[in-house]
């Protein structure tokens, strides 16, 4: 298609004009564009939309990453900002992303390749902890919502009570 | 609590004996491993009621430790500040450990298990801070003590531990191993002949750093170093073990060829030096604390070049650690304010100095 102006070049984008009560679309050819006073025609638009939507993007991020707490101990990414120290070990599941973005910077590297932990036996552990701290331990688990550690914990207060 | 330090295992200070390789440079190895129990919050985040549950549940672990490793379960939050001074000044425990928090004692919770040649903190930053000390250059004996230890320990209580970032801890500089292994070093000579800047550059560059005597914040007095691995991920704990130890013994040939320098471009400048530190801590009726340990960095550069002779590295070491204050204040019985320390601390450096001087006739 032609542009409406010159009629020689092809037409890049149509202007819409408001003539009285109507409108007037005119088809326009990057020069005459120009012309018109309508600058920087090809992609002018995305780039700045998905650049602030980006920004608009990230911003939530940032927001959402600062109203996150952990489940088990309440911290924020915030509040380990301000203290240096991570709150608990799930922080390094909650903050998973940030914390190993950290790490590397520290680092230089985010793998553990040292030795490898199995943690003790089910039966070493039911001699250690009595039943008074497994029940503290499985109702904090459980006000925290780590069913995982509270079933494990669950487990050990049934075997010990058997 | 009543508490007598002396009662400890070789008063929580066998490496004072500087029985080790290079023990008149290198006082002595630190190998600490980081550790916390899972199903509890760190340091800052943990309850009163849970250090008290931590610390019951290590406390029975303990009794399951074998004999090499278990050792002596004090409250450090039932000590006076004087004990758990001491208790610091002899590096038993870490200055958080150790310190005062709201009502005049240590937080609640916080204790140390003290053997022979290691110690156990319990509810600092991490919840559990295993530590080995060795007299002089021998990383791998205080590793294995530790590792021990933690291998041990580790069967009985759960740790937390993340698949990719390995053992977790408070403090993300310790993630991964959790080990921080240190040796603390006198380099007089590096410092004399201001090669010191361009070693301790060095160490940095290849991902070691350098402390005070007294650990993280400490400064640098009396020429004594401690040079540490700065990372604690993505390398294994044999090779951090093996890479401060082989830089270690760069940095100490170092020290020695500038000992060398030293003597063969001036000798009696060095030796007038060296002689009236030992001067003025054999008579001074007054001494500071800082410059108490810079006479003592002179006298114990002036054992290595063996221009005094029959002075013991033992001696040295205990100078260092006992005219401290806290263990000034223990030696009067009391408080000691202003400038009382200085005469007090001077009197204790002179009695050491004499008996030893009087063994030598």
């Amino acid at each position: 298609m032609l542009c409406d102006v010159c009629n020689e070049n092809e037409v890049v984008l149509t202007l819409t004009e408001i003539v009285g009560d109507g409108v007037r679309h005119i088809r326009l050819c990057e020069d005459c564009a120009a012309a018109k006073g309508v600058n920087a025609v090809l992609n002018s638009g995305t780039p700045d939309l998905s650049g602030m939507l980006q920004s608009v993007h990230s911003q939530l991020e940032d927001l959402q990453g600062d109203l996150t707490k952990c489940t088990f101990c309440g911290s924020s990414i915030s509040d380990f900002r301000k203290s240096g120290r991570v709150g608990c070990a799930q922080c390094y599941v909650t903050f998973e992303k940030p914390l190993r973005d950290l790490l590397r910077r520290v680092h230089g590297n985010s793998r553990h390749v040292g030795s490898s932990y199995d943690g003790p036996s089910h039966e070493q552990m039911l001699s250690v902890g009595t039943r008074e701290q497994l029940k503290q331990r499985l109702q904090r688990a459980i006000s925290a919502e780590e069913f995982e550690l509270a079933a494990t914990l669950r487990d050990q207060l049934r075997a010990l009570e058997k | 609590m009543t508490f007598d330090i002396g009662s400890l295992p070789r008063g929580g200070v066998a490496w004072l004996d500087g029985q080790g390789e290079h023990s008149d440079i290198v006082l002595s190895t630190r190998v600490r491993i980081a550790r916390n129990v899972d199903g509890y919050a760190f340091g800052i985040r943990c309850r009163e009621t849970e250090r008290l549950q931590i610390l019951s549940q290590i406390g029975d672990a303990f009794d399951r430790l074998d004999a090499e490793s278990n050792g002596q379960l004090i409250r450090v939050d039932e000590l006076s500040l004087q004990d758990r001074q001491m208790l610091h000044e002899r590096h038993v425990v870490s200055k958080e450990l150790s310190q005062t928090v709201n009502g005049g004692s240590a937080k609640v919770g916080a204790a140390v298990l003290v053997g022979d040649g290691h110690s156990v903190m319990i509810n600092e930053e991490d919840h559990l801070r295993i530590q080995a000390i060795t007299p002089g250059l021998n990383v791998g004996s205080a590793f294995d003590k530790a590792r021990t230890i933690d291998s041990q320990l580790g069967q009985i209580v759960p740790f937390s531990y993340h698949p990719e970032f390995g053992y977790l801890t408070a403090c993300p500089t310790n993630v991964g191993t959790g080990l921080r292994a240190s040796v603390l070093i006198h380099l007089p000579a590096l410092v004399l002949t201001k090669e010191i800047g361009r070693v301790l550059a060095g160490l940095q560059q290849v991902g070691l750093t350098y402390r005070g005597l007294y650990g993280e914040g400490s400064e640098v007095v009396g020429n004594f170093f401690q040079i540490s691995n700065q990372t604690t991920l993505g390398r294994s704990e044999f090779e951090l073990v093996e890479y401060l130890e082989s830089v270690v013994r760069h940095v100490v040939e170092k020290e020695m060829q500038a000992r060398h320098v030293l003597i063969r471009d001036a000798g009696y400048i060095i030796e007038d030096k060296l002689w009236r530190a030992y001067g003025t801590l054999r008579y001074a009726r007054s001494l500071a604390a800082d410059e108490t340990m810079n006479f003592l960095s002179g006298v114990r550069l002036a054992v290595g070049l063996k221009l005094i002779s029959n002075m013991s590295v033992y001696t040295l070491n205990k100078l260092l650690i006992f005219s401290q204050i806290a263990h000034l204040a223990k030696r009067e019985g009391r408080n000691l304010v202003g400038d009382e320390a200085n005469v007090v601390r001077a009197a204790f450096v002179r009695e050491t100095l004499e008996g030893e001087a009087n063994e030598r006739l």
